[in-house]
């Protein structure tokens, strides 16, 4: 672990002397090579949502999660390689909100950045605050407090700030190059400590076939059952999944989300800017099989109860009870049960069954499968997943708050150097705030939820704003402005309208009136993106019309139908953006075919 | 930018390689302690694929920093 701490800060001190200009800081000068990038692409959202987030999702609705990759990830990023990055690249917009003003207004810019920049230092803290409870749970630390007699609830804190520092130390000295070098790193490092575990784990139930046999079928099936609601375990049908998901969803973040986006407008020159999104796509791929079935294999083992041995040795009686605390024993397989923190007692769902705490699945296959020594791997690679998505949201929200923030409403045409010195401090500040969130979140349980909840909300209706701003040359920034209004508007009453089946109304939604219920939040999440997405889309193409358009000439580069066509006759054809995209394509069917 | 980022990557699976590795043949034949990982020496074999891993980068790495280098100078 020490060592891999020691490789990240280095690399921030090796490229400390490139950083000259904000252009180095902010945008790593855009001389990365494609292949970098399409490796930081994937690693700065393979954070800690992502792999405990897949596993546990694994855990709970089976096989069906990998929908998230097939027709949610790889198929968005396809879209943004092959038709959204000339314009974001082309552009030489410096980031995403800066594309929303040059192709609408100031106003639409600033609600973007605002949201986005608020969104970012929310979600680092958030992420923070879930690294130090799983350092706590996992008692990582343990060893190391008991040794120099600290105090054991100090461990909350010393994750944090362990993880901030190092974050901060190396974006601090080599901006977003440095968080792109060091994404990479994670990337390898997740893939070495999740690997051996998940071939562990499939070793240990007896292959693919064994996993098979040992969960209700339906888990095995990434399409069967997707006709009808009610006979797949996510309970979504076809509609809503390939339209809340495939198109709106996954859509909106791979294509819009700066913190992902920001990694391909880092490469080179437009051809690799194209692949980068592509190349991701193809390890992206497989990440199902490390993510997703980690957590179908805890559910597959056998619940740990308490049991009693007894054996007769030399004569003696010897009775040897293993006591396994409630908590595991209403578990399901390696996921225990959540435990209400006051009563002590499993929590239980509106149905009566105990409530299962998903999010120990990933961890717990690690604990179980590992011994001490690539066990220290394990929870470096977990480390190195938070620490990643940390550092995607501080350099995305140091960027944004320069340039479109800072630079274009407090502090217009300062130099250079001004400006990377308050890029600096932006990283610092971004990391306190996160933080703080951090700390807030463990004084209200329930900021965290209500904080996804909100920006689930701002995030619905992006795309839709997006797509008309690109293809369609007749909207205008008033249009796209109410548009994102009305379209996070409507994510907000659908959620206050309805309920998934087994929740209570409140958090869940339902808190103006239950009008729907809903088999699963999943479903509940899909429909109420597909709702926010077109309410916006309708919005933006009336009030477009009711305003006055732009000059088309204002608009070249930055409207499909207004830019001319690249020139790329200097490559062969199979080195094209198209043909990789064909190629990625094709390999995804067959994948999804074989895990019909 | 002049570094290739292979060769640190390289370095670094490399030396945690050996330690695992190392570590693997300290403890090989523990069976208490292997009994989690089904009898499999993970730490032994896991050691050696990063090694192999983390060597491959880096000669990779050093070709490409040579190339970067000789485009500098080109300049």
């Amino acid at each position: 672990m020490l060592l891999y701490f020691g490789f990240v800060v280095g690399i921030g001190f090796a490229l400390k002397p490139n950083m000259k200009t904000s252009k180095d800081f902010f945008q790593a000068g855009r001389a990365l090579p494609a292949w970098i990038c399409g490796l930081a692409f994937i690693s700065a959202n393979l954070g800690a949502q992502e792999l405990i987030g897949m596993g546990a999702s694994g855990a709970k609705y089976g096989l069906e999660t990998a929908q998230f990759y097939g027709i949610g990830a790889i198929s968005a990023m396809i879209f943004v390689g092959i038709f959204m990055m000339p314009f974001y690249y082309g552009s030489k917009a410096r980031s995403v909100p800066e594309f929303l003003r040059l192709r609408f207004d100031e106003k639409t810019r600033a609600l973007n950045a605002c949201t986005f920049a608020a969104m970012t230092v929310f979600s680092s803290g958030i992420s923070m605050y879930a690294m130090a409870r799983l350092m706590q749970a996992l008692h990582v630390f343990d060893g190391l407090f008991r040794s120099q007699g600290w105090a054991p609830q100090g461990i909350f804190t010393f994750s944090i700030v362990l993880s901030a520092v190092i974050v901060l130390a190396y974006i601090f000295m080599g901006g977003l190059a440095s968080a792109i070098y060091n994404e990479v790193l994670q990337f390898f490092l997740i893939i070495a400590g999740f690997l051996p575990l998940v071939l562990l784990g499939l070793r240990n139930v007896g292959g693919w076939s064994g996993l098979k046999a040992s969960v209700p079928a339906a888990y095995m099936h990434e399409w069967k059952g997707v006709a009808h609601a009610s006979t797949n375990p996510m309970g979504v049908e076809i509609v809503g999944l390939g339209m809340g998901l495939g198109f709106v969803l996954a859509a909106g973040y791979w294509c819009t989300d700066f913190l992902v986006i920001q990694t391909a407008m880092a490469s080179k020159n437009m051809e690799s800017a194209r692949r980068v999104p592509l190349i991701a796509a193809v390890p992206k791929m497989f990440f199902p099989f490390l993510v997703v079935v980690p957590g179908l294999l805890a559910i597959s083992l056998p619940t740990p109860h308490s049991t009693t041995v007894t054996r007769v040795e030399n004569g003696a009686i010897i009775r040897e009870t293993t006591v396994v605390s409630p908590q595991v024993e209403q578990g399901r397989g390696l996921v225990p049960a959540k435990m209400n923190p006051v009563t002590g007692k499993p929590m239980l769902t509106a149905s009566g069954e105990p409530l299962l705490d998903y999010d120990m699945a990933t961890p717990n296959m690690l604990l179980h499968f590992f011994p001490t020594g690539i066990l220290g791997l394990g929870l470096t690679a977990l480390l190195a997943s938070f620490m990643s998505g940390m550092a995607g949201n501080v350099t995305a929200f140091n960027t944004v708050f320069t340039y479109d923030l800072y630079q274009s409403y407090i502090h217009k045409g300062g130099s250079d150097r001004h400006y990377l010195m308050v890029g600096r401090c932006a990283t610092v500040g971004g990391i306190l705030l996160s933080i703080g969130t951090a700390y807030a979140a463990i004084n209200f349980n329930n900021i965290m939820d209500t904080l996804q909840l909100v920006f689930s909300f701002v995030n619905a209706p992006l795309f839709a704003t997006f797509l008309l701003g690109m293809f369609w040359k007749r909207a205008t920034g008033h249009g796209a402005f109410s548009g994102l209004i009305a379209g996070t508007a409507t994510a907000m009453l659908h959620h206050g309208l309805t309920l998934p089946i087994e929740a209570r109304p409140g958090i869940h939604g339902g808190w103006i009136a239950v009008l729907h219920h809903y088999p699963s939040d999943m479903a509940q999440n899909f429909w109420t993106a597909i709702f926010a997405f077109w309410m916006n889309f309708i919005v933006t193409v009336a009030v477009s019309y009711c305003t006055k358009p732009r000059p088309e000439s204002e608009l070249v580069g930055l409207v499909h139908s207004l830019t001319p066509k690249p020139e790329r006759a200097q490559l062969v054809w199979w080195k094209r953006p198209e043909a990789l995209a064909v190629a990625i394509l094709l390999t995804v069917i067959a994948l999804n075919i074989f895990f019909y | 930018m002049n570094l290739d980022l292979r060769i640190p990557i390289g370095l670094m699976f490399a030396l945690a390689g050996m330690i695992l590795a190392a570590f693997g043949l300290k403890t090989d034949g523990n069976e208490a302690l292997y009994a989690r990982s089904l009898g499999i020496n993970v730490n032994l074999w896991w050691g050696l694929v990063l090694l192999a891993f983390g060597l491959t980068m880096y000669v990779f790495g050093l070709r490409g920093q040579k190339r970067i280098e000789k485009e500098k100078n080109r300049k």
